[in-house]
């Protein structure tokens, strides 16, 4: 118990740290989005620290004047109350006005990544995102034509998660955030992700990418991913729209190789279907000449 | 013949209310109604409550512990659907019975055995709902958005959860018009419309957006039982349909929803916050007018809900600026009400306590509003705790805390006692403090990636998830104060003044001896 409110404390003194403008990190640090490794995640990132901070501005002005007010004019200090005091039109003016300013500088940055984001145009790499209850599939098209598989809940932590299973979840790694196999992207690329699923609507959500995007059955909707050359490794997230039982159960995990890594990938994987395919067309003659 | 009339005139207009059981089944006071109302509205808090607690007990740490997952799924869906229709919803109508009639100088409301029976569906409607626990396939668990094609997957629940929410809707379209036909026919002579108390203004403009969008949701959901049993396929899109085409339908009627439980609340802070500064509300007519901007704009914010489906690049700017503009007349009402506290002279009873717990807590609902506004930030928070945490933080501090506030203001007009204050006081110090230990962590929560809805989490989301449990549990178990001393005052107490306060409030309910008689204003008052 005390290893927890340790780590409460800690948390708490980072939050307070956060609130006082600290560091970055490139994973979130527990209690702030975190930076991500993508051009719109970084884009996003800002939108949401500018956007915080504007809104702390406004409460040190708004939340003063009411604290002011709370310890000033007290009537057990004796406070007479002005009730001539009951409408100004100055001041509702100024207060529809600096508003209204306020927002218009907000939002340009933010319709201006918003274009960004919806620009899909000039891939590199398109890879076909399925949702399942409660599963992603992978298949990639262009250059990697061909490759295509699930990606489910890794075993340890799907034992981990049965009820009253006697796992200590700590002692999974990445718990719930793990899968059998990652979708594997080359970095510095531009990925576009067509979405969509077979059954129910899921979403495919990785938060160091800083997007997080609808897979709906009968419709193929895009997102797109580039991830900074040298942010290389593993990134993961989940399904965040509910999708049934299993909801929480159907992670996604990204492994970003560089371009060459991913080239080579590629290639064992397309040997490794050509393999397969040779090995059931063996079984399958096998079976035939046994049968006969 | 003699005897029947007499009798007649009997049932119309019974000096005393009937005894037993029957005085609450088949009165058509608007006080036993609206009593009726905040009782009910208690109990659903107090289910709903319970289903919380059931949520952050499972939520307490990594792992399943308690429940299995499609339970936990029937949980949220379930809280959430009673909090709403059950708990929130039906106080403001109780409320708006108890009170608009006293407001307005009017002997009772317009249409009083609509009333009785708007009120007498809800019982019917909830014990259906309540027992799709007990049906194959469990209660509802696609979520309180019943979002298709999950809400369709359901099993017997399916049915009976959407006609449960139909005999809702019902109740409420009548409890609006019940609203509207009182506030615009039985106003006393002289007061204007812009001499109404704000408690009324809100109320009205509310009761226009429930008859708007009311039969939306009645028509969505009647699209969803169709597509289930009759094979139609309006959201689905092997026949051609669009599974988003219902979040758009839905969210047209959920907007307005979310304001339908949040302006009252408005109506009641711009009540107390006077009374208790001693000075009048700081720019009335801009408070009406800002009241009827949010209400328009509420039509043409919807997919601010569902940014994520993948719109139009056009069409996701529109909902963005129209989403930000809420911002301007939410914001001229949070300076109003900061005006009305400055110079004036404050005292802090239970109701003014509440009021100002909402003012502040309400605002940072509010701050987190106009960061999900963003839709780039947006693709982030979606679906996330920060979401969780936005509209509990305008939910529960804000209107909750409203509804108790208001409650705690006319409590001694309705029973006639004083209720016992050092109770009430810890009752508001227990809330507030626990209600953001528990949910200012979830803002954490969402930021750091943890989406909602889910029954089991990534451990690095354990020592929040822990801290946010604590203050569910500290906070469900500072209500059953609340109950006790609502209980305490209805059985008696020290008398209340007329006044009730020593701050001499306005209006015309203060006129009436409390408690206010059965038939309020038998000779028509005079507003000056």
């Amino acid at each position: 118990m005390s290893g927890i409110s340790r780590r409460i404390a800690n948390r708490c003194l980072a939050a307070a740290g956060f609130l006082a403008g600290a560091a970055q990190a490139n994973t979130s640090n527990g209690y702030n989005l975190p930076v991500g490794v993508t051009d719109l995640s970084v884009d996003i990132h800002h939108i949401h620290m500018q956007g915080f901070w504007w809104c702390v501005a406004i409460a040190v002005v708004v939340f003063g004047a009411m604290i002011f007010s709370l310890l000033k004019f007290r009537k057990s200090q004796g406070a007479v109350p002005d009730t001539t005091m009951v409408h100004s039109t100055k001041a509702e003016i100024i207060w529809t006005v600096i508003p209204v300013i306020i927002l218009v500088i907000m939002a340009v940055p933010a319709a201006a990544t918003l274009i960004k984001i919806e620009d899909t145009r000039n891939s590199e790499l398109s890879i076909r995102v399925t949702g399942y209850q409660w599963k992603w599939q992978y298949q990639y098209m262009d250059a990697a034509e061909g490759v295509g598989y699930f990606s489910t809940l890794s075993d340890d932590s799907n034992e981990a998660r049965q009820l009253n299973s006697g796992i200590d979840p700590q002692s999974v790694p990445n718990y719930l955030q793990s899968v059998d196999k990652p979708l594997v992207i080359p970095s510095g690329t531009k990925v576009r992700l067509l979405l969509t699923s077979q059954d129910v609507i899921h979403a495919w959500w990785v938060p160091d990418f800083g997007m997080k995007r609808d897979a709906i059955p009968g419709f193929v909707n895009e997102m797109w991913i580039r991830v900074a050359a040298g942010k290389e490794g593993f990134y993961r997230g989940q399904c965040a729209e509910l999708c049934g039982r299993d909801h929480g159960f159907m992670p996604i995990v990204v492994e970003v190789k560089t371009p060459d890594d991913f080239k080579q990938w590629v290639g064992a994987q397309k040997a490794d279907a050509k393999q397969a395919a040779f090995d059931s067309a063996l079984h399958a003659q096998t079976a035939q000449v046994i049968t006969r | 013949m003699a005897h029947a009339s007499a009798e007649h005139a009997h049932d119309d207009h019974p000096d005393q209310p009937a005894t037993g059981i029957k005085r609450w089944l088949f009165t058509t006071n608007h006080k036993d109604i609206g009593t009726m109302y905040l009782v009910f509205s208690l109990i659903m808090f107090f289910i709903g409550g319970a289903m919380a607690m059931v949520i952050r007990a499972e939520l307490f740490k990594p792992g399943l512990q308690l429940v299995d997952p499609l339970f936990y799924n029937s949980m949220t869906t379930n809280h959430a659907l009673v909090m709403i229709f059950g708990a929130v919803m039906p106080a403001f109508v109780g409320l708006a019975n108890w009170m608009v009639p006293l407001q307005i100088g009017a002997p009772d409301m317009a249409l009083p055995r609509m009333n009785n029976f708007s009120f007498w569906i809800l019982p019917f409607a909830f014990t259906l709902m309540i027992l799709t626990f007990f049906v194959p396939g469990g209660a509802a668990a696609g979520g309180w958005t019943l979002y298709p094609p999950l809400s369709i997957q359901g099993g017997d629940s399916f049915p009976m959860v959407i006609f449960a929410i139909h005999m809702m809707g019902i109740s409420s379209i009548m409890g609006a018009i019940n609203v509207i036909v009182t506030i615009v026919n039985m106003r006393a002579p002289g007061m204007t419309l812009l001499k109404m108390p704000l408690f009324c203004w809100t109320w009205l403009i509310t009761a226009y957006l429930l008859i708007a969008v009311m039969p939306v949701l009645a028509g969505s959901v009647t699209m969803l039982l169709t597509d289930h049993f009759f094979k139609t396929s309006f959201f689905n899109a092997a026949g051609g349909g669009d599974p988003v085409m219902f979040q758009h339908i839905f969210w047209f009627f959920g907007h307005p929803e979310v304001y339908i439980m949040i302006l009252p609340a408005f109506g009641i802070v711009s009540e107390i916050l006077p009374t208790f500064s001693r000075k009048p509300l700081f720019g009335y007519d801009s408070m009406v007018y800002a009241t009827a901007s949010i209400a328009f704009l509420s039509f043409i914010v919807w997919a601010h809900h569902m940014f994520t489906v993948g719109m139009p690049l056009a069409a996701q700017l529109f909902f963005m600026l129209s989403t930000m503009l809420i911002a301007v007349p939410t914001g001229v009402k949070v300076f109003n009400w900061t005006a009305t506290m400055w110079r004036g002279s404050l005292s802090f009873e239970p109701p003014m306590l509440f009021a100002i717990a909402f003012l502040f807590l309400f605002t940072i609902g509010g701050f987190s509003g106009v960061m999900l506004a963003f839709v780039p930030a947006d693709f982030q928070y979606q679906d996330t705790y920060f979401v969780v945490a936005h509209f509990h933080y305008v939910l529960v501090p804000g209107a909750v805390f409203a509804i108790m506030a208001a409650v705690y203001y006319w409590l001694p007009k309705w029973t006639g006692h004083m209720y016992n204050m050092t109770l009430a006081n810890w009752h508001f110090w227990l809330s507030t403090i626990f209600v953001n230990v528990l949910f200012f962590p979830q803002h954490f929560l969402g930021l750091a990636g943890m989406p909602r809805r889910i029954p089991d989490y990534a451990v690095q989301f354990a020592d929040w998830n822990m801290v946010s449990s604590i203050g569910a549990f500290g906070f469900g178990l500072s209500q059953i104060l609340f109950a006790i001393v609502v209980i305490q005052c209805a059985r008696g107490g020290k008398k209340a003044t007329a006044q009730v306060w020593d701050a001499n409030p306005r209006g015309l309910e203060w006129t009436l001896p409390s408690p206010a008689p059965y038939h309020s204003f038998q000779s028509v008052p005079e507003v000056k």
